[in-house]
C-alpha cells in the first residue's frame, strides 16, 4: 500500500499510456460488434501487424537514436502512416475472407467466432515464421534484416529520446507519456466526431441499431461493415505506434495479451459503446497499476480479469451499457 | 403502372410465405393490401423493398425490373418504406432520424431537402416540436410519424406503409390516415398493407385481399368495404 501511495502518480501516468493503448483498440472491438454482433477475436493480430510495419519502416528509414527534431517527427509521421494502413488493410482482408463468406451464406454466429479464433492463429504464426516464409520465396537476401529470429521480439530504434517535460508528485512525465495520452485522446475525439456526424458515421451508426431500417433508407450494409472494419482497423494502428513508443518491442504474439486486454476493456465499459470503449480502456490501465502497486506486479493480469467480474457481477451491461445504436447521440 | 407485381413467391426456408401474387400500384393511387396475421402482407412489402430475396416472379418498378436489385437502391429509385414495428433509429435524434431518409438521396445537400423537411413538418407539426428529442423516448404515436416523416425525406414517387396505425389509439390513428390522405393529395402513390380494413379500404382507390400467400380478391376500396364476405371476415359485421 506504501508503495502505492509513494508512487501514486507514476503509476497513474503510466497507467494513462497503457489505458489509452487498450482504449484504441478496443474501440475495434466494439464498432464491429456493433455492426454485425461479432467479436472479431482476430483484432489483435490487426493491432500486431501495425507494431511491425510501424518498426519495419523506421528500420527502412534507418532511423536511430539522435536523429533531429525534424527528423524524429518525420519518423514518426511515417510510423503512423504504415501502422495505419498496415492495420486497416488487415482489418478489412480479414472482413472480406475471414467473415463476409460466412455472413452471405447466413452462417451462425459460432461459425464466426470460431473463424476469427483461427484467423488469429494463421495471422500470428505468418508472422511468427516469416523467417521462413521470406526464404521460401527466395527474397531472404534482401529481407533478412526485417525477418530474422522471427519468433523473438524485435526493438524499435531509440529514435524518442524520452525526456522529462514536467515533474508531477515526485514522477517525471516525459515527451513520450504526454504524446502518448494526448495523441491518443485526438484520435478518439476525432473518430467521435466521424460517427456522430460524418455520413457514413450515421450509416454505422444505423447499421448498429436496426440493420433491416437502414437498408430502407439505402445504406449499404456490406460498405458499412467494410468502413467499420477499416476504422477499427486504422484505430489499432495508431495503438500500435503509441504501444511501440512506449514499450519498445514488439513480438508475433505482442497482441494476444494486449488483445484480451482491450477486449476486456470494451466489455467493461459496455460493448458496442464507444465511449465505454475510451472509458474502460482507461479504467483497465489505471487498475492494473494501481492493482499490482497493492499485490505485486505478477499480479497485473489477473488484477485486470478480476476487475472485469467484479464490474460485472454488479453491472453485466459494463459500465456505460448501451450499445453503440442505443447510446444517445 | 408505378408498380408492377407478377408471379412472385418468397420463402422463408422451405415455407411458402408469399405465393404467385401479382398486383399493381398506379400513380396517385392509394391501394390497400389487407389480410389477416400471417397473410403474407409484410412479406410482401419487404420484397419491394429489396430485404427478401425472391424465389420466381418479378417485381418491376417506373418500367424498371427490380427484382434482383440490392434493397439500398431502392431508395434512389424513388422505393421508401416506413416498416411494420416503426423501426426508427431510437438511439438518434428526430433531426438525425429525418436526415437519415435522406441518405441515398443524390440531391441530399441541395435546399429541396430543407423544403421537404418543412413539409414534414407541416404534415407532423409534434416532430418539429422533437428535433432534439432521442426517437427511442418518444411515444408509439410519435415513432410512427418520425418514421413516415423519415421515408418522405426520401422525396419517394412510391411511398410503402407498413402498418402505420399498429398500436395507436383509435384517435391518432384516424390522424394518421387523414395525413395518408393528405401525402397522396399531394402527389405521392401509397401502397399500403393494413389490418385496421375499415379504415384503409374507405380511404384507399383500390385494395387487394391476401390469404395465406395468396391474392384472393380485389377490387376498389369501396366495393370491398361493401362486400358481405369482406364485411364478415376484416371488418367484423358492419362497417
Amino acid at each position: 500500500m506504501q508503495f502505492l501511495i509513494d508512487n501514486f502518480w507514476a503509476l497513474t501516468i503510466t497507467g494513462l499510456t497503457l489505458g489509452a493503448v487498450y482504449a484504441l483498440v478496443a474501440l475495434g472491438y466494439t464498432l464491429v460488434y456493433g455492426v454485425l454482433r461479432l467479436i472479431n477475436f482476430a483484432h489483435s493480430e490487426v493491432f500486431m501487424y501495425g507494431t511491425f510495419a510501424a518498426l519495419w519502416v523506421v528500420m527502412f528509414l534507418g532511423g536511430k537514436a539522435g536523429g533531429g527534431t525534424g527528423q524524429v517527427i518525420f519518423w514518426i509521421a511515417m510510423m503512423f502512416v504504415a501502422a495505419m494502413t498496415m492495420s486497416g488493410l488487415i482489418a478489412v482482408l480479414l472482413e472480406r475472407f475471414a467473415y463476409r463468406p460466412l455472413r452471405k451464406r447466413n452462417a451462425p454466429p459460432l461459425i464466426a467466432l470460431i473463424s476469427a479464433v483461427g484467423a488469429s492463429f494463421v495471422l500470428a504464426e505468418v508472422m511468427g515464421l516469416r523467417e521462413k516464409i521470406v526464404a521460401w520465396v527466395g527474397l531472404d537476401d534482401n529481407l533478412r534484416a526485417y525477418v530474422r529470429n522471427s519468433r523473438n521480439a524485435v526493438g524499435l530504434p531509440d529514435i524518442v529520446a524520452k525526456e522529462p517535460v514536467f515533474t508531477v508528485g515526485g514522477y517525471a512525465v516525459t515527451n513520450v507519456d504526454i504524446f502518448v495520452i494526448v495523441g491518443a485522446i485526438t484520435i478518439m475525439v476525432i473518430l467521435d466526431q466521424f460517427v456522430k456526424r460524418s455520413r457514413l458515421g450515421r450509416g454505422i451508426r444505423a447499421v448498429a441499431q436496426d440493420p433491416e431500417a437502414a437498408a430502407l433508407m439505402g445504406v449499404n450494409r456490406d460498405r458499412v461493415i467494410q468502413v467499420t472494419f477499416l476504422v477499427g482497423g486504422v484505430m489499432a494502428g495508431a495503438a500500435a505506434v503509441f504501444y511501440l513508443l512506449r514499450i519498445g518491442i514488439t513480438r508475433y504474439d505482442a497482441g494476444f495479451l494486449l488483445g484480451v486486454k482491450a477486449f476486456t476493456a470494451a466489455v467493461l465499459g459496455g460493448i458496442g459503446n464507444l465511449r465505454g470503449a475510451l472509458l474502460g480502456g482507461f479504467v483497465l490501465g489505471l487498475a492494473e497499476n494501481y492493482g499490482s502497486a497493492i499485490v505485486g506486479t505478477q499480479w497485473k493480469d489477473v488484477v485486470a480479469f478480476v476487475l472485469l467480474i467484479v464490474i460485472l457481477l454488479f453491472r453485466p451491461t459494463g459500465l456505460l451499457g448501451e450499445s453503440l445504436g442505443k447510446a444517445r447521440a | 403502372m408505378l408498380l408492377e407485381v407478377k408471379g412472385l413467391c418468397v420463402n422463408y426456408g422451405r415455407i411458402e410465405a408469399i405465393r404467385d401474387i401479382s398486383f399493381t400500384v398506379d400513380e396517385g393511387e392509394i391501394v390497400t393490401l389487407i389480410g389477416a396475421n400471417g397473410a403474407g402482407k409484410t412479406t410482401t412489402m419487404k420484397t419491394i423493398s429489396g430485404l427478401r430475396p425472391v424465389r420466381a416472379g418479378t417485381v418491376t418498378f417506373n418500367g424498371k425490373d427490380i427484382t434482383d436489385l440490392p434493397s439500398y437502391e431502392r431508395p434512389v429509385l424513388g422505393i421508401s418504406q416506413s416498416p411494420e414495428g416503426r423501426g426508427c433509429f431510437v438511439g438518434m435524434t428526430v433531426m438525425e432520424n429525418l436526415e437519415m431518409g435522406t441518405y441515398a438521396r443524390p440531391d441530399r445537400k441541395s435546399k429541396a431537402v430543407k423544403d421537404d423537411l418543412e413539409r414534414v413538418f407541416e404534415l407532423f407539426p409534434r416532430l418539429k416540436e422533437r428535433v432534439n428529442q432521442a426517437a427511442g423516448s418518444m411515444s408509439g404515436g410519435e415513432q410512427q410519424m418520425l418514421a413516415m416523416g423519415r421515408a418522405l425525406m426520401a422525396k419517394p414517387k412510391l411511398l410503402l406503409l407498413d402498418e402505420p396505425s399498429m398500436g395507436l389509439a383509435p384517435k391518432l390513428i384516424q390522424q394518421i390516415f387523414d395525413i395518408v390522405t393528405e401525402i397522396n393529395s399531394q402527389g405521392t402513390t401509397v401502397l399500403l398493407v393494413e389490418q385496421n380494413a375499415a379504415q384503409a379500404l374507405k380511404r384507399s382507390h383500390r385494395a387487394y385481399i391476401l390469404e395465406t400467400g395468396e391474392i384472393v380478391r380485389e377490387g376498389s376500396g369501396k366495393e370491398l368495404a361493401n362486400d358481405p364476405a369482406v364485411k364478415a371476415a376484416y371488418l367484423g359485421g358492419d362497417v
